[in-house]
């Protein structure tokens, strides 16, 4: 790789053995993928968490944070395994939430901003077209590269630190134009109406899909631009879904997001590689495919990525003057920010009144212990308006089926899923 | 188990690879792989429902994968699971994606991306296996039902 000045005196260690450390691991990373430079970057997003992380991972934060190690970049924390004030009530282990108790401290040491959040591109930073970012995780990436048209690629959490620490990141995938450029173009012809259709849409597209450079081209019928615009939420859950079942780290969607006015100029000279068309039978057909054994289910989550105000309130609303099922669990997961608005606007009493639990700072599928929890707990089946969730939680063995919210709230109230 | 023979029976070229030279036992898979999604993290055991390795063990094993799924998780994952010693010797796989790299640098693991001809139709399951990734190649040594 080319290294300018700056970076051969971050090599040779005349910044500190911290940031050759990272310059090192990036360079690395860069040369496997044939980057040629580094581009500059103005912030970054991390996931570190002691579920993800583990004692090795504990043990090598502690060891950069007593070694000096800061980041030089605003760089900010993904969603965590625990809320603190929930901890005792779902029986975490104490030790695993002293642990998490210390890499919030290790990093805050290393000047990281602890904010918790996998939906900071809603409530902390809105990269401009064009600007080059490092985040993880996979959801806040497809959000900056898609509908900001900030360049990204997927940043692991040592990845994403490294860049914070040395201002930079190798320039491979989603930071290279040619890359960015569709591949495959899907029509719309529905019109979704909840967020679990946009989730759907995302499992359709990305399942058959799967690689990390596939790059989908979304419109309305004939490459028109779609009846209704999209609303942050509903891109929000169609990219997280893309994300999750595709690896996608990027789409497109005619006059919506800024890199394509139309079909022609997203594919930039690509021949699309498959032409989909999908309608509201399709996505019903998502919905029927989920098995939902004899039909209780006493678990409903609504997480993943973490609920903006505007979610918030109309789960507030959905459960006003209502109570969930005796004997089951309503979960829902937003950021630290989000539930102290909520709760003044008096969302986050509503939910609770009903029943339902709210965490913040934390997504349910890294939840620290959930394998446990769902052994304690008797859960099975899980329901939920996320079709992320329907798909990363699977290693802990859940059965997930994925619903529209309204459906999912009508589970939690009776315990039984349709 | 017999001696390895010198000469590889087949030999297949890698586009990309990182990581130190490893030997082991291949678990081949047709359904691509993300450590949060199918890995039990605290057993190494592929425990997703319905997952076609499920039930298998990945530890010390070299493993073949045609995509990734998902996720950031590798970033600390892999090094998580090296540490707790039920981590794979090497990840070989079609196409990957930057975190199953980043990952597997980190924790020191073997990782190449990219195979001609196609790994998935030339090796088998509990064949034996070399990673050269300086020399970008994967290398059949002996065949399961040779061993």
């Amino acid at each position: 790789m080319e290294l300018n000045d700056e970076e051969r005196a971050m090599q040779r260690g005349d910044r500190g053995a911290a940031v050759k450390e990272a310059i090192d691991f990036q360079l690395e990373v860069g040369r496997f993928f044939g980057a040629r430079r580094f581009v500059p970057i103005s912030n970054a997003h991390m996931m570190g968490d002691i579920e993800v992380m583990g004692d090795a991972g504990l043990s090598r934060l502690r060891q950069m944070a007593e070694a000096g190690t800061r980041c030089a970049v605003d760089i900010t924390t993904n969603a965590r395994c625990i809320d603190f004030a929930h901890a005792t009530a779902l029986q975490q282990v104490e030790d695993e939430v002293e642990k998490e108790r210390r890499i919030i401290t290790h990093l805050r040491q290393m000047n990281v901003i602890t904010a918790d959040t996998c939906i900071n591109y809603q409530t902390l930073y809105q990269p401009h077209l064009g600007e080059h970012v490092a985040w993880g995780d996979t959801g806040t990436v497809i959000y900056a590269n898609s509908v900001f048209g900030a360049r990204t690629n997927f940043e692991g959490g040592p990845s994403a630190l490294a860049s914070a620490i040395t201002g930079r990141t190798p320039e491979y995938g989603f930071h290279l134009d040619d890359v960015r450029r569709g591949n495959f173009t899907v029509e719309l012809d529905v019109d979704p109406s909840d967020l679990a259709d946009w989730g759907a849409i995302g499992r359709l597209v990305g399942e058959p899909h799967q690689s990390y450079y596939a790059v989908p081209v979304f419109s309305g019928p004939g490459g028109t631009p779609l009846r209704r615009t999209p609303t942050s939420d509903e891109l929000k859950h169609l990219g997280a879904s893309l994300a999750s079942y595709g690896s996608h780290a990027m789409f497109h969607m005619v006059g919506v997001t800024p890199e394509a006015p139309t079909v022609q100029a997203a594919l930039g000279g690509n021949a699309p590689a498959d032409r989909m068309r999908i309608t509201r039978a399709d996505i019903d057909r998502v919905y029927a495919g989920y098995d939902v054994k004899d039909g209780r289910c006493n678990l409903v989550v609504f997480s993943a990525p973490q609920l903006s105000l505007f979610e918030l309130k109309r789960l507030s609303e959905l459960l006003d003057g209502r109570t969930v099922a005796q004997g089951s669990k309503l979960f829902v997961t937003t950021s630290n920010a989000m539930k102290r608005t909520a709760t003044e606007l008096g969302y986050i009493d509503r939910i609770e009144a009903a029943g339902g639990i709210v965490l913040e700072g934390v997504c349910f599928y890294i939840l620290q212990d959930l394998t446990p929890m769902k052994q304690r707990m008797g859960w099975s089946s899980l329901v939920t308006n996320s079709a992320k969730l329907v798909n990363t939680i699977t290693a802990h063995r859940f059965n997930t089926i994925l619903r529209r919210t309204e459906d999912c709230i009508e589970t939690a109230l009776t315990g039984v899923v349709r | 188990m017999s001696a390895v023979p010198r000469q590889p029976l087949v030999v297949i070229t890698v586009d990309r690879a990182a990581g130190p030279v490893v030997e082991g036992e291949a678990v081949v898979s047709t359904e691509g792989f993300s450590p949060r999604y199918d890995l039990d993290r605290w057993t190494g055991v592929i425990s997703k429902p319905g997952h076609r390795l499920e039930g298998t063990s990945i530890r010390d094993k070299i493993l073949f994968f045609p995509t990734a799924k998902g996720g950031i998780a590798a970033g600390w994952a892999f090094h998580d699971i090296k540490g707790k010693g039920i981590a794979p010797r090497a990840f070989v796989f079609g196409v990957t994606n930057p975190v199953m790299v980043q990952g597997a640098i980190f924790a020191g693991i073997a990782i190449t991306e990219g195979w001609t001809p196609d790994a998935l139709s030339e090796i088998r399951t509990g064949d034996l296996v070399r990673v050269d990734p300086g020399r970008r190649v994967v290398e059949l040594l002996e065949r399961a039902s040779d061993r």
